[in-house]
């Protein structure tokens, strides 16, 4: 999957309106498979890290709902003493976590997440959508990204 | 499935570390993380039961530098090696750029490594990759048992293709490191070639 940095910009856009509205302390957009996509938020973490286990979560999840015969669980939810998270599905391929504190509440954060998926999902899925076309300017982005690399880079990244 | 990000100026890739039960797995990533000089690696992560056997998954992220003024970054996985837990192999494998198959070299563990094999090429059909064209490394673990079996008759049972094969000893470091580099390179070549 390509990422440009329009889609970027279009992602943090719609993720900074979740966190001003929900009056959160950070906003997450993963990949199902595990990368970060795109983040917003002044908190210090290790992003790589709670992307990695939120993909992992919302899979470990999707395998409950199919053993009780439901499609899936849309949102999850975890409530800590400081902090809680807040889990959305983003259409079949993306994840969107909400971190909060007192400050807000799981209501807030619920409403204001169901306002602004539909933007996510439609503009989640135009990257899909592209990165799905052969010859479309992604494609040609992607595959000359990786044609640069000569096999000399390669082996220069052992050192 | 890589992950291209031009905003970030960083190629993400997946790699699994497949095979079966206690054939090495979390231990090739625990001497990656523990030989990783500290400003090219993330934390850790071990989902592990409390007497050590993966339970979901270990994860460690390794950044090797930048190509083309692009962010090299490997997340590297493993699945839970015990066969019941094959709901959770399946979802790790979700999105992976390539594997590599740890084969415990003990004559005991032949069967369990055949059954490994077979599962990992089931999973990823149902994932809808192809283990034939996947980037995928052969590292055979544990040479330094005396129970272990001679070199030729286990590339005979494992080997499923032209893919590379490492001796190791995952507990010393040995070959560990050869059969990351040789994953690495697959992957960025399949890439490459796409």
């Amino acid at each position: 999957m390509v990422i440009l940095e329009t889609d970027h910009k279009v992602f943090v856009e719609l993720l900074e309106k979740i966190l001003a509205e929900a009056n959160a302390g950070f906003v997450f957009l993963v990949d199902k498979s595990g990368p970060q996509i795109a983040a917003v938020g002044e908190m210090e973490l290790d992003t790589t890290s709670l992307a990695s286990l939120t993909a992992g979560a919302v899979a470990a999840t999707e395998g409950l709902s199919s053993l009780i015969g439901e499609t899936r669980f849309s949102t999850l939810f975890h409530e800590g003493v400081g902090h809680s998270l807040h889990i959305s599905q983003v259409g079949e391929k993306a994840i969107l976590l909400t971190i909060f504190d007192e400050e807000s509440s799981l209501g807030l954060v619920r409403l204001r997440t169901q306002q602004h998926l539909p933007a996510l999902e439609r503009a989640l899925g135009e990257v899909h959508n592209r990165n799905q076309l052969k010859g479309e300017p992604t494609a040609t982005i992607s595959s000359s990204a990786f044609a640069e690399i000569s096999d000399e880079d390669i082996d220069a990244l052992f050192g | 499935m890589s992950f291209i990000n031009y905003a970030a100026r960083e190629i993400n890739c997946k790699i699994v570390y497949y095979g079966p039960g206690l054939g090495g797995k979390t231990t090739n990533i625990q001497w990656i993380h523990e030989k990783t000089r500290a400003d090219a690696k993330g934390k850790l992560i071990s989902l592990a039961t409390e007497s050590e056997r993966t339970l979901f998954f270990d994860f460690l992220p390794i950044e090797l530098g930048t190509i083309r003024g692009f962010r090299m970054r490997f997340h590297l996985y493993t699945v839970p090696g015990q066969v019941f837990y094959d709901a959770s192999r399946k979802l790790i494998l979700k999105g992976v750029d390539g594997v590599v198959f740890v084969a415990d070299s003990q004559e005991a563990r032949m069967d369990a490594n055949i059954e490994a094999v077979t599962n990992l090429n089931e999973n990823l059909k149902e994932q809808g990759y192809d283990l034939a064209t996947m980037p995928y490394a052969l590292q055979l673990n544990k040479r330094d048992l005396p129970s272990a079996v001679a070199l030729a008759e286990l590339e005979q049972a494992l080997r499923i293709k032209d893919e590379p094969v490492f001796e190791a000893v995952a507990t010393t470091g040995d070959g560990v490191f050869e059969t990351l580099k040789s994953i690495i390179k697959l992957v960025l070549k399949d890439l490459k070639s796409r």
